[in-house]
């Protein structure tokens, strides 16, 4: 992680981060009784995880209780291994080369799939938190935050289209961005890149020198530089 | 009429918000088939109100609406997942293209999240021209609005004076980057050029030639009483609602919410040291959207100038390797885009590219107010809303 | 007029062919100096400077015939007849108007007095004419709208229908303040009057309306400005929502018509508001034969001027929506007219 002197998280956001995270423990609990399963800190934001049946009640602690009225958004991860990537040191550049193994990230996380949401707040300026959660593989369940946060409705809507997650008490469940017949879950790991399937990414091309500069097919290899150290005129 | 006569705070309708009451989003879909009775109008993906590919379908009692589903994804060009297979640089080739009227300002959380995963910090005067950039996006941005909209009331001249103060100003981003629309100009790290010779005169003469046709547009649009008769209690987002869906930018602050990431986020650019305000108008209405977003123009303008004057000397980039790997982590910048909130949360397993990268875009929770916002209005209405909302489909869509 | 007797088949030949060939060309005058040149001037900008050469005068009569060669494209739904029929009929009420216009003291197509060119016998009903008939082109909108089988269009013509009955009233209104104080309904006595009136005890300069009717005349622009469903007035053709309106599936020489009507409908009301309150083709000192020649030009030119006010209106002004504007002429302009033909009166009887 990197230090605070370069990337200047305020002393006071840490506090504020560090309220907020407190409050949410004395509400919610730690498992395995209470609802908060780990919890981390992302450069100045609090990033908790919580549990799967508590997912709508942390959604209403935090909104009614602790004040955060505003929902920024609502997503998923795939924790699995980007697939068909670039071998490390291959010299292959088509795409950036992933890790092969499966690891997760801050607050760590069950399994594959994780839900997660950040809601802020308008009147305590600095608070922001993170809340994720873990949905098992074969059930990919979760409480809608509808009734909560009414802008969920579409946020939720996403998630299902894109990874397949089904929420339980959203209105209507259908396809956001996708077209109605669509099958399938297209941010899902496993879910391929089809233009890349269809016709693989050349790489590096080779570059020509731009007009004038010395090596070009036109001007012969003198001194014809006329640009003065990188300031353009 | 002048727009100097505001409501109180006291004079405004309660609105009170059930939460238990969205039954009525379960009605959302409009199912074309079976109805009978009321009439449904389906309202683009090709038409001049819906600024872009945005599909209405509304139904209708007479010129009543009672129930309106918008249906988005025409522009769906799947960034989330195209970002899992693109290196930092060409990514921010990619997102240039999300909100395509300020594309400076998409770069920017981007980058800034880069950064924070990297642990470097831009130079104070990459810093500077980031922000020069960004309130230059977001006066082209804004100056289109306030054309616009009065195009989209009935006025057709407004829109020719916006597009031509736009011009000014976009030539600006073009002297400076390369580019009018995409400049594609930020770099992990700093900034790709410095500034042309001669730019910061042309510069301020420009601010100045908008703060004129600011108070231009004050006058022909904002003070013509058509006009307010058109947009006054016309659209009315309430504060709570309003947070609740995520409605971000002058939309929100329009309905009196004095929240604005500049100021109240995490630092990421130089607003700290500009002397600044933030203006909020407490109805809520279509036409406070609209003033809300003449007045952060002129604000915008005069920021500009302070930070022409304030400018720095030195580097332009910091020490970055050429081949840019970042560091394990996630993390979460948003900034104050012209549209909104956008932000990016970026989860990155040390490779030359992000392992995801989730694109909060301020668009798409504005739109999503729409069915709640647009039941029981007219159908001129609806052009009006959509206007005052101001979104970008490519915003929307991703 | 002329020392040749000329049959009154001729004379009905010779007339029908002016009317027919004035009223494009005046929607081509009207169009390319107000719509064209004058709206880009005031939205700094040129407009067309090409064709033609001298800035671009060529461009409408170029619209015109790029209209013309256009597929003839008739929705698979609509009601062909109906359909075909409706751009007609609004281009009819144009061509009637035009008909009881006078552009010089013997100059009408059909002045509609029982004795014309016999000074101090104007019975006709010029007014009443010209008036009923051009409210035929709510028929035509109508039509338009229902055969077009689209909803667009529907909403596009319903709004229509609305606007232009509401707005019959204060038009008519309007005109009968000057009736009153005219005494007569042909619109040739009513110019007649205005030459023969005295100014403040001059005689002979002549007395448009418009000194005392300035009522009538503001209530008479703003409804003929709604009955043209211009710019603040026009929903019905709102082109931000409903993209044209009643005329959107109307294309190449059908939508001629409906264009031609436009700005011809355009130049007959502003005709008319300069024959009741401007003095139409009356000039102070002028008369006789000198008039018959210097009328037309002279009510042209004072056309010009009322055009130029309807159509600066246009440009500057975003639209009302349709239930202010039906307040507006329902709660404020009726009223006022009222109170104008009121006021004429007593004040035409105590004077």
């Amino acid at each position: 992680m990197a230090d605070d002197a370069a990337t200047e998280v305020l002393p006071s956001r840490r506090e504020e981060a560090t309220e907020a995270l407190t409050r949410l423990q004395a509400e919610l609990g730690d498992a395995p009784n209470g609802a908060i399963v780990e919890h981390a800190d992302a450069f100045g934001d609090v990033v908790v995880r919580v549990r799967r049946d508590a997912w709508r009640e942390v959604a209403q602690v935090c909104k009614e209780r602790l004040g955060f009225d505003y929902l920024c958004f609502i997503a998923g991860i795939d924790w699995m291994p980007t697939p068909l990537v670039a071998e490390e040191g291959s010299g292959d550049t088509s795409t950036p080369a992933q890790p092969k193994e499966q690891t997760y990230g801050v607050a760590g996380s069950d399994g594959r799939y994780q839900l997660f949401a950040i809601v802020e707040s308008t009147r305590r300026k600095s608070w922001r938190l993170i809340l994720k959660t873990d949905l098992p593989d074969d059930d990919l369940h979760a409480d809608s935050w509808v009734a909560v946060y009414p802008g969920a409705d579409w946020h939720e809507r996403e998630a299902w289209e894109m990874y397949g997650f089904v929420f339980d008490g959203h209105p209507s469940l259908r396809h956001l961005y996708l077209p109605s017949e669509f099958e399938g879950h297209p941010l899902r790991k496993d879910y391929p890149l089809l233009a890349r399937e269809v016709k693989p990414w050349p790489g590096l091309v080779d570059v020509e020198p731009m007009p004038g500069v010395a090596g070009d097919d036109e001007t012969p290899a003198v001194e014809a530089s006329t640009s003065d150290g990188g300031e353009t005129a | 009429m002048t727009t100097t006569d505001l409501p109180q705070p006291g004079e405004l309708p309660e609105i009170a918000v059930d939460p238990a009451a969205f039954g009525h989003l379960a009605g959302a879909q409009v199912n074309v088939e079976l109805d009978t009775g009321d009439m449904v109008l389906n309202i683009g993906p090709q038409h001049p109100a819906t600024h872009g590919t945005l599909r209405l379908v509304v139904r209708l009692d007479g010129e009543r609406v009672v129930a309106a589903d918008p249906i988005i994804g025409y522009m769906h060009r799947g960034y989330e997942k195209l970002t899992e297979y693109r290196t930092y640089p060409q990514i921010t080739t990619l997102i240039n293209r999300i909100d395509w009227l300020s594309s400076f300002a998409n770069e920017v959380p981007f980058i800034a999240a880069a950064e924070q995963l990297m642990g470097i910090e831009a130079p104070p005067r990459a810093q500077y021209q980031r922000t020069i950039l960004t309130e230059l996006s977001r006066i082209a941005t804004f100056l289109l609005f306030l054309g616009e909209m009065g195009l989209q009331v009935g006025a057709i001249t407004p829109a020719f004076y916006g597009f031509r103060d736009r011009e000014y100003v976009l030539n600006l981003i073009e002297a400076v980057t390369g580019g009018r629309f995409h400049p594609n100009f930020n770099r992990i790290g700093g900034i790709k050029d410095d500034l042309p010779w001669g730019w910061i005169s042309e510069c301020r003469g420009v601010m100045n030639k908008v703060l004129t046709s600011c108070d231009e547009f004050d006058d022909l649009v904002a003070g013509n009483p058509i006009f307010q008769k058109r947009t006054r209690s016309i659209g009315i987002i309430p504060q709570e609602l309003g947070a609740a869906y995520g409605v971000s930018g002058s939309n929100l602050r329009a309905s009196g919410v004095d929240w604005d990431l500049r100021r109240d986020g995490p630092k990421y650019l130089v607003y700290d040291e500009l002397d600044w305000q933030v203006w909020t108008h407490p109805d809520g209405d279509s036409f406070s959207r609209y003033w809300v977003r003449l007045q952060e123009t002129r604000e915008s303008a005069r920021m500009v100038l302070q930070l022409l004057d304030q400018m720095p000397s030195g580097p332009l980039m910091a020490k970055v390797p050429r081949i840019i790997k970042v560091p394990e982590g996630e993390v979460f910048v948003n900034t104050e885009n012209p549209l909104g909130e956008m932000g990016y949360y970026v989860i990155s397993k040390g490779a030359t590219g992000p392992f995801r990268t989730k694109i909060r875009s301020a668009s798409f929770s504005n739109v999503s107010i729409l069915p709640w916002m647009l039941r029981g209005v007219y159908v001129p209405d609806i052009v009006t809303i959509l206007a005052s909302l101001y979104f970008i489909l490519g915003d929307i869509d991703r | 007029m002329l020392a040749i007797q000329i049959g009154w088949g001729t004379t009905l030949a010779i007339k029908t062919v002016i009317v027919l060939a004035i009223v494009p060309l005046t929607a081509l005058i009207l169009g390319y100096v107000f719509l064209l040149k004058m709206m880009s001037h005031m939205q700094s900008r040129l407009g067309p400077m090409d064709p033609g050469g001298f800035h671009g005068w060529y461009q409408l009569i170029g619209d015109g015939i790029k209209f013309l060669q256009k597929e003839d494209i008739m929705p698979g739904e609509a009601d062909r007849r109906v359909f075909a029929l409706a751009p007609a009929i609004v281009v009819l009420s144009t061509f009637l108007v035009f008909v009881v216009v006078p552009a010089g003291p013997r100059i009408t197509v059909a002045s509609l007095d029982s004795h014309p060119f016999a000074r101090g016998s104007f019975d006709g009903v010029g007014v009443f004419y010209a008036l009923a008939v051009s409210s035929l082109s709510v028929i035509g909108v109508l039509m338009a709208g229902w055969a077009s089988s689209n909803k667009y269009a529907l909403l596009g013509a319903l709004r229509a229908a609305a606007q232009l009955i509401a707005y019959e009233l204060p038009l008519v209104l309007a005109v009968v303040g000057v009736v009153i104080q005219t005494g007569t309904m042909s619109l040739q006595g009513i110019v007649f009057f205005q030459q023969h009136g005295s100014l403040f005890g001059w005689s002979g300069v002549g007395f448009p309306l418009i000194l005392t009717q300035f009522v009538g005349f503001a209530l008479f622009m703003v409804a003929a400005q709604a009955e043209l469903t211009q710019p603040p007035f026009d929903m019905p053709v709102a082109e931000s929502e409903l993209v044209a309106g009643y005329m959107v599936e109307y294309t190449g020489f059908r939508f001629l018509f409906f264009f031609i009507g436009e700005f011809g409908t355009a130049f007959a009301f502003a005709a008319l508001a300069a024959t009741l309150f401007l003095g139409g083709w009356s000039v102070p000192w002028v008369h006789g034969t000198a008039a018959d020649f210097l009328g037309p030009v002279v009510l042209f030119a004072k056309v010009m001027f009322v055009a130029f006010l309807m159509f600066w209106a246009r440009f500057t002004y975003p639209r009302f929506r349709e239930d202010q504007l039906q307040a507006i002429a329902w709660k404020w302009l009726i009223p006022i007219a009222l109170a104008n033909i009121l006021v004429t009166a007593l004040l035409k009887v105590a004077f």
